[in-house]
């Protein structure tokens, strides 16, 4: 097989890494060679995040340029924007509508940009959702990042993997039954 | 065999375990960090702490491979400048058992202050250079370097960059080995670096770097990887899987794991197998300029620039001309510069002295970085570790050079007083200066993802540690008039700076908070709320820069899931609009 690439964007401590873990897991199991990226340090203050995920028989590059990327997986949507150009022109994106002002927008220097969501669906095949919303239903904010990973592996289409199974030994037993939860109904909203 | 998911710092700490390394000595800074928090679950096997700053890390591993362990010390790229002065020494005396610096560069600077390309100090030290590409390379390439380092009596240089330090992929685990004994005695022309001893180890050194240049031909680290014989390629590091994802199948390789000295007979061998030879390397033409000086054809730095960190799709425009394709869209995301987290002690401290007329606010590197962004657009200069406090004492000179009147404060933080701003403060002491020093303690090194330091009262294996007291260290060196302050009550916080600048002794400036991060203090934790009634709208709370504040409907609003209840922005508030609750 040729050798597949995902990225995962957000803002600092929305948990894209720990996603990519889960996600990195699964893919493991699955036997795939896997290399993943990430970078710590000022990133992490509040500022724009990315994570890459690359797989395949043999893989050598850790990390990813433009328009390599097969799918993309968006925590924010204006963060989709900033990372579009590292999806291929049939790349697959998985966005969550939901929005966090940054600093600058927030203190009235910049304005957040409208019509993210409308840019990215014009121009790739999208799966949006509400994470964040779907996240409180089910009763804790803190799941949103597993609703995007439910979307996330309907979009991947790679069905062989027991993404239940890599959660029950990902996550801790405390929290399992919220999580699980949270993927199929984020995988319920990809459909 | 199972194969673990590392990144290439967990797997440089886990290379340290195997390879017998006994004592572990360094400075936090990314992207070197994580060796270090890694290897406290070896500590049945190995000693291991965080010193105040690189120079003192690479002394304490140097004095423990003199002593008969061998001994590795981790630093950012910029570290290692402060950490020079012993490397250049060491690599004169040699030692008695093995010797590694590691140096973590950062290629495009995502955590730094410029990428400068650390492998020239290998050759100006006249030291082996150990490079690896990945997380099983971090590991394996270790037992390497200790058997370079025993067997030509010198310290190794061990290089990653961001990607090699912070991607994770597979490794498959060995066992650890120990080093031979040894038992110390006295060898004073050895390791006493005294001219005359100097003069002499001068020539040991120039004949065990030939002794390694030559066995750098056969040693494996370096291998050939023979495939076609139109197009070679030479590269090191994370560079050589970037070109093993852009050059053809039918490409040959000469991949370098040992990158100083080059073994220049393995080179001009290969180069005559192939028609056209490329040298592929991030950053500066370490390799290229080498190569070419010793009359080999090869391309490189004219195609790929020696700026920023490279990946496989810059690669392959650069080499080949192949733009990726991608699309454009008709929106662009807005900037998202990286702030002070909502609660941070520094913004009552910034937000104070940035209000300040006439004043020169020298920062320094940490969290307290962010205080130059708007809006508290609080500090003039930021240079390196410790520069706070000894360029404030420069400008000052300056000005009252130059008949300029200016307050002047210079600012470190508390991790950062330990490393470097100690000898400032004695500086400004003892050369009259005009200088207030102020130390923001947050009790931890926090921009690094929070280390303890000699002021935090923990150690790196989690023991409690004795805490030094920055006052009275500040107080011991002659500051008579020393403010402790709460930086979140900006009351105090302004009278701390009023009666520093009013002080007719010399006065210093202690702003001490815990970071809201530090998981072992329990923090009081409340909310802030507006009252919209209240509210007039006049966005002075939007001055103090706290993502959780913003305006909604022309009124201030307070993000519930950010806030943690400082009050700095209540404390703005012109009509007491912003009220504090409990959580």
């Amino acid at each position: 097989m040729k050798s597949k690439s995902a990225i995962l964007v957000g803002v600092g401590g929305q948990g894209a890494i720990l996603t990519a873990k889960v996600l990195v897991n699964g893919l493991m199991k699955a036997g795939y060679d896997v290399k993943m990226s990430e970078v710590h340090g000022m990133s992490q203050r509040g500022g724009s995040v990315s994570t890459q995920v690359h797989w395949g028989e043999k893989v050598y590059s850790p990390v990813i340029g433009s328009g390599a990327a097969d799918l993309m997986v968006a925590f924010e949507k204006m963060e989709a924007v900033r990372y579009a150009n590292f999806l291929k022109p049939d790349g697959i994106a998985v966005i969550n509508d939901y929005s966090i002002p940054s600093a600058t927008v927030a203190a009235g220097l910049e304005t957040y940009p409208e019509g993210c969501l409308e840019a990215m669906e014009e121009n790739f095949k999208c799966y949006t959702l509400d994470a964040a919303k779907i996240a409180m239903d089910l009763g804790s904010a803190k799941c949103m990042n597993i609703v995007l990973f439910g979307a996330m592996t309907k979009a991947l289409e790679l069905d062989d993997i027991d993404w239940e199974e890599i959660i029950r030994e990902t996550v801790p037993p405390k929290f399992l039954e919220l999580n699980l939860a949270a993927y199929r109904a984020g995988r319920a909203a990809a459909e | 065999m199972t194969k673990h998911l590392m990144s290439g710092n967990e797997a440089i700490a886990r290379g340290a375990y195997e390879a017998g390394v006994k004592v572990c000595s360094a400075y936090p800074g990314t992207p070197s960090t994580e060796i270090f928090e890694s290897l406290p679950q070896y500590k049945d096997s190995l000693y291991c702490e965080w010193a105040p700053n690189e120079k003192v890390a690479t002394e304490v591993a140097y004095g423990a491979a003199i002593g008969g362990a061998r001994s590795i010390c981790a630093m950012k790229h910029v570290g290692l400048n402060v950490a020079a002065d012993p490397m250049f020494t060491a690599a004169y005396n040699g030692i008695n058992r093995g010797f590694v610096i590691v140096t973590a560069d950062d290629p495009s600077m995502h955590s730094s202050q410029n990428e400068q390309d650390n492998r020239y100090y290998a050759k100006f030290a006249k030291i082996a250079l150990i490079e690896p590409s990945d997380s099983q390379e971090c590991k394996d390439f270790l037992k390497e370097a200790y058997y370079i380092s025993e067997h030509f009596d010198m310290p190794v240089l061990y290089r990653t960059t961001t990607r090699v330090s912070h991607s994770k992929s597979l490794v498959t685990f060995g066992e650890r080995e120990e080093a031979e004994p040894f038992t110390y005695t006295r060898n004073n022309p050895k390791f006493n670096c005294s001219p005359a001893n100097a003069y002499r180890n001068h020539a040991k050194v120039e004949k065990n770097l030939a002794a390694l240049r030559e066995y750098s031909n056969r040693c494996p680290l370096n291998r050939v990887e023979m495939k076609g014989s139109k197009v070679g390629v030479i590269s090191a590091s994370i560079a050589y899987l970037y070109a093993k994802d852009v050059f053809p199948e039918d490409t040959s390789f000469l991949k370098l794991g040992l990158t100083n000295p080059l073994p220049m007979d393995l080179i001009r061998d290969f180069a005559s197998k192939v028609e056209k030879l490329y040298v592929i390397e991030e950053l500066e033409p370490f390799m290229e300029e080498q190569i070419k000086a010793a009359g080999i054809a090869c391309t490189g730095k004219e195609l790929v620039s020696n700026m920023y960190e490279l990946n496989p799709q810059r690669l392959k425009e650069m080499l080949f001309g192949e733009k990726p394709e991608t699309k454009d869209l008709p929106v662009k995301a807005g900037s998202r510069p990286p702030t002070l987290c909502p609660g941070c002690p520094h913004r009552g401290f910034f937000y104070t002295l940035g209000k300040q007329k006439n004043t020169v606010i020298a920062g320094d590197i940490g969290c307290y970085t962010l205080g130059a962004n708007a809006p508290l657009n609080a500090t003039d200069t930021c240079v390196c570790m410790g520069g706070g406090f000894t360029i404030a004492h420069g400008m000052s000179k300056a000005f009252a050079m130059t008949g300029q009147e200016k307050k002047i404060f210079g600012v470190v933080g508390d991790s950062t007083f330990f490393h470097s701003g100690m000898t400032g403060a004695a500086e400004i002491i003892y050369n009259k200066g005009r200088v207030i020093p102020c130390v923001l303690d947050n009790h931890i090194t926090g921009m690094t993802g929070h280390q303890d330091n000699p002021g935090s009262g923990y150690n790196l294996q989690g023991e409690v540690a004795s805490a030094i007291i920055i006052e009275d260290v500040l107080h011991a060196y002659g500051y008579k008039n020393v403010i402790v302050v709460d930086p979140q009550d900006l009351t105090a916080m302004q009278k701390a700076v009023d009666d520093a600048l009013a002080s007719e002794v010399p006065a210093a400036i202690v702003s001490r908070r815990p970071c809201l991060l530090i998981k072992r203090i329990k923090h009081d934790i409340g909310q802030c709320v507006v009252d919209t009634d209240k509210c007039i709208g006049c966005k002075k709370c939007l001055s103090v820069g706290c993502p959780a504040v913003m305006i909604k409907d022309k009124k201030s609003c307070i993000d519930p899931n950010q806030c943690v209840g400082c009050t700095v922005c209540a404390q703005v508030c012109p009509v007491g609009a912003i009220s504090r609750k409990e959580k």
